[in-house]
């Protein structure tokens, strides 16, 4: 059976194999050079939205990718051209980007930063997309903002919440609208110092990934600066579906406010799991037990139901906003879906729009000449007041809501109501806070 | 040649033309036909994969197919392999063979432990005992380890560990690459042949994937036919009767369990050159049932049924999900309306999202007619057309005739 003996003409011919095969490599790579990673060619350029169609955030997911195709549309020159007409800059004609038509592929992340890997590379390696944008996780957004700086394309980040996304883990490449932890803490705290109080002891319950840590961090540092106590954080699997073994000890905590940094799926749950527990009802300390929800979206808000009444929180963008922007969006997503967009939907239609004008701006998809003309642009009427693109972290300043779930509410829709409009200069940081320190943006990549 | 059986090295040359015209093969329909879109496999992170899982695969079924010995938990020694390359790239650079080299150490290591103490438990238990331990190291990694403020974070948890421009990389300076190259070759580096209609892309990293396998493969056929191979194979036709005899059995599953961990590092190692992030999500128990599935599918304790059978799963995993209805609308256009209709309802459960619900139809049909893997199903159809040559027994029995 066995005839390994070591001939000198067997070691040879293994040599001569192994020499061929290794020396494959050197033979094919001529590369190909087009100035930047799969340049358009021909009347189409080709965009990828990678979603999770599947996991605790597909909700979200879902409503992301109705607007995306709301957002080609609109680009292609169909529908009622929505935002484009609010829109400060004046590039977007109805013809595409650079008047080429706008394709797009999509793509399912899964909620997990390696299916959303894979999905983002086939999208470039195999549909040609010169831009990626999506995510509804931090760790999903994290990941694939890391990939496309490696492969030289765009990435505008759609939902990520943790303040890594700009600050540690931020990318020549990436660039993202949406706001953080830290904006929804220094929004969140003075609304609730003026309704709780100073005297406070909370209690987190924090989904265990870089969201959770950050928006916990940041919503812990802004309320013990106004006197409240943090007395426990506990971490949550991201794939948890039943909360009450983490809500039975809060009772017994001495904690008087529950903080869920939680988001979609998993807030749904563990919100109903508490007001289940009775927490809502109980008096602790002399005070009445208060839940907050730091990261709020009328998705959650529809998926807790009656829960959600009363409970605090932020958000980045609320249909019921009477701006041109917002009217002039609602209107458009209301007509082709029948009911209105989420804040997810709202900023990733933003990101596409920002990505198509700078583009144009710049007149070419180069990653390079792209990304010189979002940093440090300035612009208004996309639903968040006027806006500024940090050129130092690529992150958005804007306005953060401060919203509550509405008592009495009039339709299903009508689940939110704002309280109150924190300014962006109230909310912003320096690029170098210690909460967003040690990133490194690097050099924008232009890939091939 | 090369130390093999004449019919054997014919197994590896076949082996090879794939690996070397796969750019080819798995790009059948023109670029920018519909088809192409769909069914065109021949893309460099694809055709990576194909690779990987069947190295992968190939080293799962040296314990599987050749001792019997079901392993639950072979994702998490492709999981350690990653985190292992992804540390080099981060603290060394982006060279890819200190990665590779230790990725295939520490999933070593980690296999001796693993399988130092489940290997005293045979049958179900065994199974159970590596799943937890797996399992146990996917949490680890998920979260324990994986926790920036924890001061040890050591696998960046959800997010997956990745290289940054602050790390370290002391010898990064020496080649200016930034992304894991072999002596100064981009795994990324790409030539595009057009020919006709058609755009062939030979990738690099994909090459440097199908070298290694080829390597994985040999060095598996040479177990295969080896002393160590048959004495592999007697502990799992009757491992009592080995007892009995007065042997050890052992140290002999232990090395096959080793090596196969170390197969599975070389995977995770590669995994990580080729994109380097490793999350915690290759590692979860699905990750593992995923590689018994691909081994049963493909022939198990056959040499080339584990490549079919990671290539197939691969394949439907990345071809199948991406069918969605706005495809289907476009395929059965030709159909009147409500027809169209009701087809796509009729075909949406099996398809995009639910592609597993196809994969798991299949692998029932593969266990119940084909117990031998797609193998067998080769043999047959060969059979059809060489049914003058009396039946002579073969070395490629699957294995679950073996054991009867």
């Amino acid at each position: 059976m066995s005839n390994s003996i070591l001939t000198r003409r067997s070691v040879l011919q293994t040599g001569a194999v192994a020499g061929a095969g290794l020396a494959l490599p050197t033979i094919l790579t001529a590369g190909s050079h087009s100035g930047y990673t799969n340049a358009p060619t021909g009347g189409t350029v080709t965009l990828g939205f990678n979603v999770p169609q599947t996991g605790a955030y597909a909700d979200e997911g879902a409503d992301e990718l109705r607007a995306y195709e709301l957002a080609v549309e609109h680009l292609n020159g169909g529908g009622d051209g929505g935002m484009m007409n609010t829109f400060s800059s004046n590039t977007l004609e109805g013809n595409g980007i650079l008047g080429k038509k706008i394709q797009y592929v999509t793509g399912d992340t899964q909620t997990k930063s390696d299916a959303a890997r894979a999905s983002a590379k086939s999208m470039i390696e195999k549909d040609g997309a010169v831009m990626i944008t999506g995510g509804s996780s931090s760790g999903v957004a994290i990941a694939v903002q890391g990939l496309c700086q490696e492969a030289g394309i765009i990435f505008m980040a759609g939902l990520t919440h943790s303040n890594d996304t700009t600050g540690k883990d931020k990318k020549a490449n990436g660039f993202r609208h949406f706001f953080n932890g830290y904006m929804s803490a220094a929004a969140l705290a003075p609304v609730l110092e003026a309704r709780y109080g100073k005297d406070r002891n909370a209690y987190h319950l924090t989904a265990d990934y870089t969201w959770g840590w950050t928006q916990e961090e940041s919503i812990a540092a802004a309320t013990e600066a106004m006197g409240w106590k943090t007395v426990n954080k506990v971490r949550t699997p991201l794939k948890a579906t039943d909360f009450s073994s983490y809500i039975a000890p809060v009772l017994n905590s001495g904690a008087d406010v529950l903080v869920l940094n939680h988001y979609g799926g998993n807030m749904v749950n563990s919100l109903t799991n508490a007001v289940q527990f009775g927490l809502r009802d109980k008096i602790v300390n002399n005070k009445n037990f208060e839940i907050v929800v730091p990261l709020y979206s009328r998705l959650m808000a529809k998926g807790a139901g009656a829960n959600v009444k009363g409970i605090f929180g932020s958000t980045n963008w609320h249909w019921s906003l009477q701006d041109e922007g917002s009217k002039a969006f609602v209107k458009s997503f209301g007509t082709k879906y029948g009911f209105p967009p989420s804040q997810a939907a709202h900023t990733v239609y933003c990101q596409t729009l920002l990505y198509a004008d700078a583009c144009n701006r710049a007149g070419t998809f180069n990653p390079c000449g792209v990304g010189e003309a979002l940093e440090g642009f300035e612009f208004d009427g996309l639903g968040n007041g006027k806006t500024l693109y940090r050129a130092e972290d690529h992150q958005c300043f804007k306005d953060v809501l401060v919203v509550k779930g509405k008592e009495n509410p009039t339709s299903e829709f009508d689940l939110l109501e704002i309280v109150e409009v924190t300014p962006a200069a109230q909310v912003s940081y320096a690029p170098d806070h210690p909460m967003f320190a040690g990133g490194d943006l690097g050099a924008c990549n232009p890939g091939a | 040649m090369l130390g093999l059986e004449k019919k054997d090295f014919t197994l590896l040359l076949i082996v090879a033309a794939m690996v070397v015209f796969a750019p080819f093969i798995l790009n059948p329909f023109p670029e920018g036909s519909s088809l192409a879109q769909m069914f065109n496999a021949g893309y460099p992170d694809l055709m990576q994969r194909f690779a990987i899982f069947g190295i992968l695969v190939i080293g799962f079924n040296i314990l599987f197919g050749l001792t019997g010995y079901l392993s639950f938990g072979h994702a998490a020694f492709l999981g350690a392999g990653s985190y292992a390359a992804v540390w080099m790239f981060k603290l060394v650079g982006y060279d890819i063979i200190p990665a590779i080299l230790l990725a295939i150490l520490v999933s070593g290591l980690f296999s001796l432990l693993v399988g130092y103490v489940s290997l005293r438990r045979s049958g179900i238990y065994f199974s159970i005992l590596t799943l937890a331990l797996a399992q146990m190291m996917f949490n680890m990694a998920y979260s324990v380890l994986g926790n920036p403020s924890s001061g040890y974070n050591l696998t960046n948890g959800e997010t997956g560990l990745q290289v940054y421009n602050s790390d370290p990389q002391i010898f990064l300076s020496a080649t200016g690459q930034n992304f894991p190259n072999l002596l100064g070759f981009s795994m990324r580096s790409e030539t595009h042949l057009l020919i006709g209609n058609w755009d062939f892309t030979l990738n690099a990293g994909y090459y440097l994937s199908g070298l290694l396998l080829l390597i994985s493969f040999y060095i598996s056929i040479r177990i295969f036919r080896s002393p160590f191979g048959l004495m592999l194979r007697a502990v799992k036709s009757n491992q009592q009767r080995l007892h009995y005899t007065g042997l050890n059995t052992r140290p002999y599953t232990l090395a096959a369990f080793v090596i196969s961990g170390m197969y599975a590092g070389l995977a995770g190692g590669l995994l990580a050159c080729m994109d380097p992030l490793a999350g915690a999500e290759r590692m979860h128990w699905t990750a593992s049932g995923e590689i018994v599935i691909m081994s049963i599918l493909g022939g198990v304790g056959t040499l080339i049924g584990p490549i079919l059978g990671a290539g197939f799963n691969e394949y439907f995993k990345n071809i199948l999900s991406k069918i969605n209805d706005s495809v289907l609308h476009e395929w059965m256009a030709f159909l009147p309306d409500g027809f169209e209709n009701v087809m796509v309802t009729l075909i949406h459960p099996f398809v995009g999202k639910g592609w597993h619900l196809t994969l798991g139809l299949l692998f029932m049909a593969v266990i119940i007619f084909l117990p031998g893997g797609l193998v067998e199903g080769g043999q047959r159809i060969g059979k059809l057309f060489r049914r003058t040559k009396a039946d002579k027994p073969s070395d490629e029995t699957p294995a679950g005739k073996e054991t009867e």
